[in-house]
């Protein structure tokens, strides 16, 4: 074989070395040291775009160290509707991200303290389905509402998703209703909660549990929106802007308290928690 | 000439024969009538036979067929003294969105619906029944109002989906659904949802969150378009009949996962072929639910709505 030529696994092999090594910042293209992008929690240091983490390293930088106590950690998917797409089975590809990522929903659910004030928390997983809402993530979502609606304490919901999850077709949809029903209750006894929405929170998810926050809070730069933006270019015949349903946009529009980056998330958290005078 | 489905085909073609035989005229009149009477009887069986067996496909087309009634034909043949409160009292009052007072035998109610048009001038002015935020807004108001005179909500389901446009974004297509499921989880009368053609996604849900939630036979509820769905997990649109079947979107489907009460059956050949029975089917199942959920008392209400939320979804624990 001529030397020019690179068979497939050394140069995934290479690639994957690259990868070890640096991070490519989405929004300004630099190079990053990805122990300087880890260290900075997944936030490029050049231009403060927020990347994607994951709901465990959200919880660790979130909660206080050690006070995290997961619930309903076995609920997992099933197949209600037997559904097989062009890719394969619904099954299988929960079977895969399982895998991938360790979970068994697209929601880690649970309690824990911030700065001392009791919480229950759920926090959405991209990785998971695109972060999808199915019928066990919605049940989790409704659980851990239930829970600070039992135990009077304040509940915060950290959504990251593209919308109900299509596999689990209307029952998917009907986690929508499931979710908010939850939600509601907490307002009988007064409950706060805090709805963060982290990229992406869009369709379904936007329109059910993320938008009702008593407090609606956004990472800079996240996708925050109903329509895809295809769809809606389609409709409309025009171009959006590059700003279009980003957190800052949303926010201009009404429908968010504050945009807030990731490093002083928490602080505002409690913050926020220190006026709940119950 | 109508314009005939696929799978209607035989059907029209019995049609035309009846009426040929029909058109025969003179002395042969008589030896006509009992082969009329028998192809009579036979055109109703086979439209049985063939509504009865429609693919999900073919359901999705007669659910968004061109004649089916819409909201203002159900207001019509349903109710009396429809009075139609306007706006949302913040932004207009979207069109495709309507609501009023309205009258169901002897009970007063607040009937609320998606309205999509009869012909492309009057779509055009009710946007094929999308409604906007302000149309969620208007519904969310109307419902409280409901509560204040103890009234019942009725709401009729019959869209493609949320407008998904720049203004609608821009004034929280997402936050109005949202917030509706929220109140109307809480909401103190009781609710009554009909689907009475297309349940699209959370655009339908936003005004679906009843007590008891009901679909004509042919009518459908899905949380995407077939179409929608095929273009993202087939990347290919072509494929909308076969996402159609794995959506699962047809009453029976939805009677079976439980998420809805009863199916209102359709006359053969579909709701379009007799809007006027298929309203007094309506009437009869919305009247015979209006009597149990009056009934119960307010917080049994509002807990039994909530189980039945609660309890949707199917997953391994």
């Amino acid at each position: 074989m001529p030397w020019f030529i690179k068979t497939r696994s050394e140069r995934e092999t290479k690639n994957k070395l690259k990868d070890d090594i640096w991070v490519r910042c989405n929004s300004c293209k630099a190079h990053i040291f990805k122990q300087d992008f880890i260290n900075n929690l997944n936030v490029c240091p050049k231009c403060g775009w927020h990347g994607k983490i994951t709901a465990y390293e959200r919880i660790g930088i979130t909660l206080d160290s050690g006070t995290f106590k997961e619930i309903n950690e076995t609920i997992r998917p099933s197949d209600p509707l037997s559904f097989t797409d062009a890719k394969g089975p619904y099954t299988e590809k929960v079977e895969a991200s399982r895998k991938k990522t360790g979970l068994n929903e697209s929601v880690v659910t649970g309690t824990g303290k911030i700065e001392g004030c009791p919480v229950a928390v759920a926090v959405m997983d991209f990785r998971f389905l695109g972060g999808s809402l199915g019928s066990g993530s919605g049940e989790k979502i409704l659980l851990a509402a239930n829970y600070a609606y039992d135990h009077k304490i304040p509940y915060i919901l950290f959504s990251a998703s593209g919308g109900a999850r299509m596999h689990e077709g209307i029952l998917s949809l009907m986690q929508m209703a499931k979710t908010c029903a939850g939600v509601a209750r907490l307002n009988e006894k007064k409950i706060p909660y805090i709805s963060v929405l982290t990229d992406p929170t869009t369709g379904g998810v936007s329109a059910s549990y993320a938008m009702v926050g008593d407090i609606n809070i956004a990472e800079p730069g996240a996708l925050i929106g109903f329509a895809g933006r295809r769809v809606i270019e389609q409709t409309i015949k025009q171009k959006l802007p590059d700003s279009f349903q980003t957190a800052e946009f949303v926010l201009e529009h009404g429908f968010l308290d504050m945009v807030v980056q990731r490093k002083n998330l928490k602080e505002t958290l409690h913050k926020i928690l220190s006026y709940y005078n119950r | 000439m109508e314009r005939e489905l696929d799978f209607e085909k035989p059907i029209f073609e019995m049609q035309k024969a009846v009426e040929k035989l029909k058109s025969v005229s003179g002395d042969n009149k008589e030896n006509f009538e009992v082969q009329l009477g028998e192809l009579e009887k036979k055109l109703v069986e086979r439209k049985k036979e063939i509504y009865d067996n429609l693919t999900p496909w073919q359901t999705v087309q007669v659910a968004r067929h061109p004649r089916r009634p819409v909201f203002f034909d159900y207001i019509k043949n349903i109710f009396t003294d429809f009075i139609e409160l306007h706006g949302d009292r913040c932004f207009g009052d979207d069109q495709a969105m309507l609501g009023g007072f309205a009258t169901l035998g002897k009970k007063k109610v607040m009937l609320i619906g998606h309205s999509k048009g009869k012909d492309v001038e009057e779509n055009l002015a009710r946007n094929f029944g999308m409604a906007r935020p302000e149309g969620y807004r208007k519904a969310l108001r109307l419902m409280k109002l409901a509560q204040k005179f103890n009234i019942p909500v009725i709401t009729f389901i019959d869209t493609m989906g949320a407008f998904p446009g720049l203004d609608a974004e821009e004034r929280g297509q997402a936050e109005a659904i949202a917030r509706n499921l929220t109140e109307m989880a809480r909401i103190e009368v009781p609710i009554i949802t009909v689907v009475t053609g297309e349940g699209g996604s959370g655009g339908a849900l936003g005004i679906g969150v009843g007590d008891v939630v009901l679909m004509l036979s042919h009518s459908i509820y899905s949380v995407i378009s077939p179409e929608g769905c095929a273009s993202i997990l087939w990347r290919d649109a072509s494929f909308s009949p076969k996402a159609a079947e794995a959506l699962k979107i047809t009453a029976k489907s939805l009677y079976e996962l439980g998420v809805i009460d009863e199916i209102i059956p359709e006359p053969p050949g579909g709701a379009h072929t007799d809007p006027q029975k298929t309203a007094e089917e309506i009437k009869k199942v919305l009247l015979k639910y209006l009597k149990k959920l009056s009934s119960l008392s307010t917080s049994k209400l509002i807990n039994k709505r909530f189980e039945k939320y609660c309890s949707m979804g199917k997953f391994t624990r």
